[in-house]
Order: structure tokens, then C-alpha cells, then sequence
């Protein structure tokens, strides 16, 4: 059987945080360049083009690209022939957040006790970490920080099996136009139909966190939903940071789950621009 | 809705604090502001604080009058450096605290995001503005930062009062002190 030191594990952690809130991804970079190719309003080019701009700025001066570093998401995939050893996992991956945020001057935005605002944990730990077992004997690694300004924009609704796709789009632009500025536009829409209330939540933030941006699902009719989605999130008007334009969501990723006859779960995991997210294999 | 400055060209303000009222009421929705000089980083925690003082009576560890509230927690100073990313937060969580503060005088707020009826409305009463500044972008904003010292509340870390000097930090006027507003249009 393979092991796996919780060393690597921490110092995969400490690496993926540092360069994931410094260095945004290719393909979030990608999507914005082509966002300010269609975007026809002037302020709303002006504000994408400040927003490449940063990502420039970011890694010359090796400063946070946003200054919420985010609460620290990390989806790990345990092959099940793999052993970590020398400790457990959230300890191995908390240590590698505490090294990164303390030493890498990243902000700590963890409370311990949700309801004493004066009690930062000074490290940003502990991350939120969700694992699955999956075969082989390797361990990957998704780090994804969010920011509070976006999630606190996110939703799920307990909707009836009488509810249609129409309304699930309109449901879900009606929510990104009330939402506004505020999350920080242009998005990257993570939605999840189907599953149950904790299963649907979950999957709308890896379809959100852990897909490339932009990275069609491969079943066509899902494709299609996301493509309805997207142009009416944009039909909204409601633009780079809520001043108006064409640019509301860079992307749309929508995951299906089977779910119960009496139910039909939505979830809405909102992103904002800096969709950061780094992926490490050991 | 109320946009007196429609139709209007926009105009540059380069201003530097404190602001009178006059220069915040020759402000329009729309306009870009280049703000210069010491403003205040305060959020949630620190907005909390500053208000029970406020209704308990006691002293504030800052003058409102004239002054501009950056809606910031920014990430800590790596050496040699004044401050880290530096951008806004979102405005709307402070909209309960902001009339309280206008009616203190505070001049301006800078954040991203719509602001709350109440808080237009008390701009509007108490001749204030509120500027949005890009979100997102912090490493950019952060070089218009030359200087900053916590003041108040240094518990708080990243959501402690500091004072910061800017230069040439970029905005928008999101909502005028005539009614006028980016948002919704």
C-alpha cells in the first residue's frame, strides 16, 4: 500500500494556498479576456480591464489579488490504495493553510465561534474540507478560497417536482439581479438540480469551485440548460460589479444528482471573478 | 428613479480629505474620483463598536467630520510594504451603521455594492456620497495606499480601525446627495 506523509500533504496545502490567491488560473483569466472582447458597455470594459490588470499587478508584486483570501474550500480525492500517515488529514491540511496565511501574509478570515466577532483564529483555519474515496492510490488536492462577499449570495430552494427548467432559470437570474454588485460580478454560477439538501449544496460548489471556467458539461441538454442560464443572467443587465453592462456571469456550471420523487433540491453557489481554485496530485 | 445627473457628461473629481460639503455636493452618480489623504478602514466588527460608543455616549477613537470610512480589511503589510491587497468589501452589510455615522458628520463611504433606501436617503440629508471602488482588485488599490497605522481596535486584526494615506485612489460616485445612483439603471 502507498503512503502519503501528512508532510506532503501539508506542503502541497501551503504551495496550492499561496499561489492560488496570487496567481489566478489560466482559465478564469481566459474567460475574462473574453468577456471585455464582447462587452459593449464602456464602464463595464473599463471595470474587466482594471480587473486583468490586477491579475498582472498581483503576480509582479506578489500581493493577494483580492483581499479576502477567502475561507479555505479543499476537496480531496483519497485514492483508497493510498495510507496517510503521521496524522490526519484536516490536520494535515490545516497545518498547510496555517503556514500559508501566517507566513505568506494572506488574511485571516476564520472566526472560531461564529457568534463572537472578535474571535479570528489568526491562522484561517480550520479549512472546510470535503473528501471522497476514490480508487487508485493517489491524492488529489483541489484548493479553492472563498470569499465571504460571494457566498454570502449563494442559495438553495426546496422547490416541488411541478417546478420546470424555465423556472429554475428564472428563479436563478431573478436571484443574480437582487444580488447586484454585491458578489462581486462577473460570476462563475455553480448550480445543482437534484439530490438532497446537504448532497445539492455540496455539488453546486464543485460544480462552481472545482470545473474549469467555462468547461461545458458533457451531456448535451445539461450544456443547453447552462447555455439558457447564462444568457439570462446576462439578460439581467446587471454587469461588472452591478454598474451595468453585458457581463453578469462569466460561466454556468450545472450538475444533476438523482434525487427523492417528492423533491426537486436547487442550489446556487455564487463566485465572484476571482475564481480561484489550484489543483495538486501526489 | 432619481438621477439628476442624467444626461450629464461625468466629471473627475481629484479631491482630498477632509471633505466640505461643497465638494461632495458637486458630485454625481457616475463620476470617477481620484481620492487623496487620510481615510479610515473600518468594517462589520469595527462598525459594531463604533455605534454602541456612539449610543453609550462615550468619546469615538475617530473624528467623523469631514472624514471619509473605507469599507476595507486589507491583507497584512509584507515587508517594506505600507499595507497588502487592499480593495473594498461589500457596503450593504454596513448599511444599518452608515446614517448613524452621516449624522455625524462622516462625508463619504467608499465599498462596492448597492447601499440600502436609508443610507440614500441620509446622504442625501447630511449632503454625504458614497463611492464605489472596483472589488476584486486590492493588489492594484493597494498602490494608491502610501501609508497606514492601526488606530482603534487592533483586537480586531484585519478588522481593526486604521488610518491610511492615499494617493490617488480610483472610485465611482455610486449614490449622489441628490438622489442619484449607478446601481439599477
Amino acid at each position: 500500500m502507498r503512503e502519503i506523509s501528512v508532510r506532503q500533504i501539508t506542503d502541497a496545502m501551503d504551495a496550492a494556498c499561496r499561489e492560488a490567491v496570487v496567481q489566478l488560473p489560466g482559465d478564469l483569466l481566459a474567460a475574462l479576456r473574453g468577456a471585455l472582447e464582447r462587452e459593449t458597455k464602456p464602464q463595464a470594459r473599463d471595470i474587466l480591464a482594471l480587473i486583468l490588470q490586477n491579475a498582472e499587478v498581483a503576480v509582479q508584486e506578489g500581493l493577494p489579488t483580492c483581499q479576502d483570501t477567502g475561507v479555505v474550500v479543499a476537496f480531496a480525492d483519497v485514492g483508497m490504495d493510498g495510507h496517510i500517515t503521521g496524522g490526519t488529514l484536516q490536520e494535515a491540511v490545516d497545518a498547510g493553510v496555517s503556514r500559508a496565511y501566517t507566513e505568506a501574509f494572506l488574511r485571516p478570515s476564520v472566526l472560531r465561534d461564529p457568534l463572537d466577532r472578535a474571535g479570528n483564529s489568526g491562522d484561517n483555519t480550520p479549512a472546510v474540507l470535503h473528501v471522497r474515496l476514490v480508487p487508485g492510490d493517489r491524492l488529489s488536492l483541489t484548493v479553492a478560497p472563498k470569499g465571504g462577499g460571494a457566498e454570502n449570495m449563494s442559495a438553495l430552494w426546496m422547490l416541488t417536482p411541478a417546478t420546470g427548467p424555465a423556472e429554475i432559470v428564472e428563479r436563478i437570474a431573478a436571484h443574480v439581479a437582487a444580488a447586484g454588485g454585491r458578489p462581486c460580478p462577473p460570476l462563475v454560477l455553480g448550480v445543482a438540480i437534484g439530490g438532497n439538501f446537504e448532497q445539492c449544496a455540496l455539488l453546486a460548489k464543485r460544480a462552481a469551485a472545482a470545473r474549469r471556467v467555462g468547461q461545458p458539461h458533457p451531456d448535451g441538454d445539461v450544456t443547453r440548460l447552462e447555455r439558457e442560464i447564462l444568457a439570462a443572467v446576462n439578460a439581467t443587465g446587471v454587469g461588472p460589479m452591478g454598474m451595468g453592462g453585458d457581463t453578469t456571469a462569466l460561466a454556468v456550471h450545472v450538475e444533476l444528482a438523482p434525487c427523492h420523487i417528492a423533491s426537486l433540491p436547487v442550489a446556487l453557489n455564487v463566485q465572484c471573478h476571482a475564481a480561484r481554485h489550484k489543483t495538486v496530485v501526489l | 428613479m432619481g438621477e439628476p445627473g442624467a444626461g450629464r457628461q461625468p466629471r473627475l473629481h481629484a479631491v482630498r480629505t477632509p471633505l466640505d460639503e461643497a465638494t461632495v455636493l458637486a458630485m454625481r452618480a457616475g463620476d470617477p474620483v481620484l481620492l487623496s489623504g487620510r481615510v479610515y478602514t473600518a468594517r462589520d466588527a469595527a462598525h459594531r463598536r463604533l455605534v454602541a460608543l456612539i449610543e453609550s455616549g462615550a468619546e469615538l477613537p475617530l473624528e467623523l467630520a469631514g472624514q471619509v470610512i473605507y469599507y476595507c480589511g486589507p491583507t497584512p503589510a509584507p515587508p517594506g510594504r505600507p499595507i497588502g491587497s487592499a480593495g473594498p468589501t461589500t457596503s450593504s452589510r454596513m448599511d444599518p451603521y452608515a446614517p448613524l455615522l452621516h449624522a455625524r458628520g462622516l462625508r463619504a463611504t467608499v465599498g462596492k455594492g448597492e447601499r440600502s433606501q436609508e443610507v440614500r436617503d441620509a446622504l442625501r440629508q447630511y449632503g454625504a456620497v458614497y463611492l464605489a471602488a472596483v472589488g476584486g482588485i486590492g493588489a492594484l488599490l493597494a498602490q494608491s495606499v502610501r501609508a497606514a497605522r492601526v488606530v482603534a481596535e487592533a483586537d480586531l486584526g484585519p478588522e481593526a480601525i486604521r488610518e491610511l494615506e492615499l494617493e490617488e485612489f480610483p472610485a465611482i460616485v455610486a449614490c449622489d446627495a441628490h438622489g442619484g445612483s449607478v446601481f439599477g439603471r
